[in-house]
């Protein structure tokens, strides 16, 4: 069987994904130890998981303007721009393939190619996670870091505690993607080809 | 004309100068304010030490020469009016805790050798102060660090100006202020702190670098937070510890079990739980990271984490066993 070969992955992408990945995975494990600290049982020492937190955290902010600077500047950022027609319907559609095409052998119904990277659940949950829960993940993190920064009562209640519950939520929205993101990356012709889309750059799927 | 002998002059400036009576002019009244008379008897009375040891100076007047001196008050011996008449001794008249002989001037150095009362002198063994057990905090303070020569009860709490703050105060972060200042008068002030101790003086910002968020820190929480042990028999814990047995660890506070609830918001803790936060009277003034957590949403998480991970199992096995077909 021939093997179809996209180089859909330029370097940047694939440098800004491997430290974002890397970054989050350590946000969310020096999240968790803070947010569920004892001092008999600290999955990391608090001061140690703070630290790595805050500066995990600065590295994301600054990936993340990579990533939409690069966005802007590069043909990258058309994947995440132009849409389909009925979003609704072709949301459905893949849904259905993830549920039970994927098991009948059936075709993808949107396969990948140059002028579309994602299928329409991909980019749906990337623009939502990249564009609507990192800036506002990024900026409640921000507040609470510099907490002298921000309103003391927002929606009368505390400011510090409003934004680490938005904080928390969209913390945990995101490491449920990260979690749902490595599990739809196993659905490639092989379990590992997707993932090694990501390390030379090349979509690859059988023709 | 006979010439007087010297030793007869002498003799008579040193009368003159015996004679000499140095006065204090009058006290002004215009520095009393109303408010005085509502919480103390003794108002005008006391504007006899006040009219010199309110004010940051005073006049002497020589009554021989009517010659008048203005001289700065020492600023340890000045005292703030409205901090006193709003403080918890109020009431009081100088000559209450002050012997009698400070109504003389120049007072005495019998009685600037006086010695001062301690807390327990009025307040200890006395049903009327039972529930502030001060038996309790003197057995704190003499196991205390701070227990050395001549530091007394009022090194921190000034009688003339104390009010008890943490028991009264609905804002946290005022109270925290008025707490902390009581120690940083000392700490952060090498002038008072070298008269009791021959310690170097201490630059707290840099003891405390590895704390983070020190501002938030400071202003969010009291010292004695850390620096004391716990004691559940008084609001306040008084056994300062020395400087390597206070709390480093930061989950001490950061956790579930957060000893915030057991010092700072001892007396709000029977609000228990707010909003489904553990710890949730901490949120009135604060947020703390690992002691606020919210059991709802901790609920709603380990609910949608735990379903995600049954369909991804799920769909793992659905795979599997479709590719063996």
């Amino acid at each position: 069987m021939a093997t179809k070969k996209i180089y859909l992955y330029p370097v940047w992408v694939r440098l800004w994904h491997m430290i974002n990945a890397l970054m989050i995975l350590l946000l969310i494990l020096t999240g968790i130890s803070m947010r569920y600290s004892t001092p008999e049982n600290p999955l990391i020492r608090f001061d140690i998981a703070v630290g790595i937190h805050n500066v995990a955290a600065f590295i994301v902010t600054f990936n993340y303007g990579i990533f939409v600077i690069g966005n802007i500047l590069t043909r990258n950022g058309r994947y995440y721009r132009k849409w389909r027609k009925n979003l609704a319907t072709n949301l459905w559609k893949q849904f259905v393939f993830y549920a039970v095409g994927i098991f009948r052998k059936e075709p993808h119904p949107f396969p990948i190619n140059e002028e579309q990277k994602f299928n329409p659940l991909q980019k749906f949950s990337y623009v939502i996670v990249m564009y609507l829960c990192m800036p506002l993940l990024i900026l409640s993190g921000l507040g609470l870091m510099f907490p002298d920064l921000i309103a003391y009562k927002v929606f009368n209640i505390s400011g510090l505690v409003f934004y680490d519950v938005v904080h928390i939520i969209l913390g945990f929205v995101i490491s449920l993607f990260v979690l749902i993101h490595i599990y739809t990356c196993t659905l490639g012709d092989k379990p590992g080809t997707l993932f090694k889309s990501m390390i030379n750059g090349y979509h690859e799927e059988h023709e | 004309m006979k010439k007087i002998p010297i030793p007869m002059i002498a003799g008579i400036l040193l009368a003159a100068c015996i004679m000499t009576f140095a006065q204090i002019p009058e006290a002004d009244t215009s520095r009393i304010k109303s408010s005085y008379y509502e919480v103390n008897d003794f108002v005008e009375e006391n504007e006899n030490c006040l009219k010199c040891h309110g004010e940051v100076k005073y006049a002497l007047e020589d009554t021989l020469f009517g010659r008048v001196l203005t001289q700065y008050m020492c600023p340890a011996d000045i005292l703030d009016r409205d901090a006193f008449y709003t403080g918890v001794h109020r009431a009081f008249s100088c000559t209450d805790c002050h012997s009698y002989d400070y109504e003389t001037f120049p007072h005495p150095l019998e009685a600037r050798l006086e010695e001062m009362y301690t807390c327990l002198d009025c307040h200890g063994y006395d049903e009327n102060f039972a529930h502030y057990n001060f038996e309790v905090i003197q057995e704190e303070f003499e196991a205390s660090i701070h227990n050395i020569d001549e530091f007394s009860c009022w090194k921190c709490h000034d009688p003339h100006s104390y009010r008890a703050f943490i028991r009264n105060s609905q804002d946290i972060e005022e109270a925290v202020r008025y707490d902390n200042n009581m120690c940083l008068n000392c700490h952060s002030n090498f002038d008072r702190f070298m008269l009791l101790t021959d310690r170097e003086e201490i630059n707290l910002v840099e003891s405390h670098d590895w704390l983070p968020n020190q501002v938030s820190h400071f202003s969010s929480v009291r010292c004695i937070e850390c620096h004391t042990e716990i004691n559940d028999t008084i609001l306040v814990a008084h056994k300062i510890l020395p400087r390597e047995e206070a709390v480093k660890k930061c989950t001490e506070c950061h956790s579930r079990n957060s000893r915030l609830m057991q010092t700072l918001y001892k007396f709000e803790v029977k609000e228990g739980r707010k909003g489904g936060f553990v710890n949730g009277v901490i949120l009135n003034d604060a947020y703390v990271i690992g002691a606020n957590q919210n059991d709802f949403l901790n609920w709603i998480s380990l609910l949608v984490f735990g379903l995600t991970l049954v369909v991804i199992l799920f769909h793992t096995v659905l795979r599997i066993r479709n590719n063996k077909n």
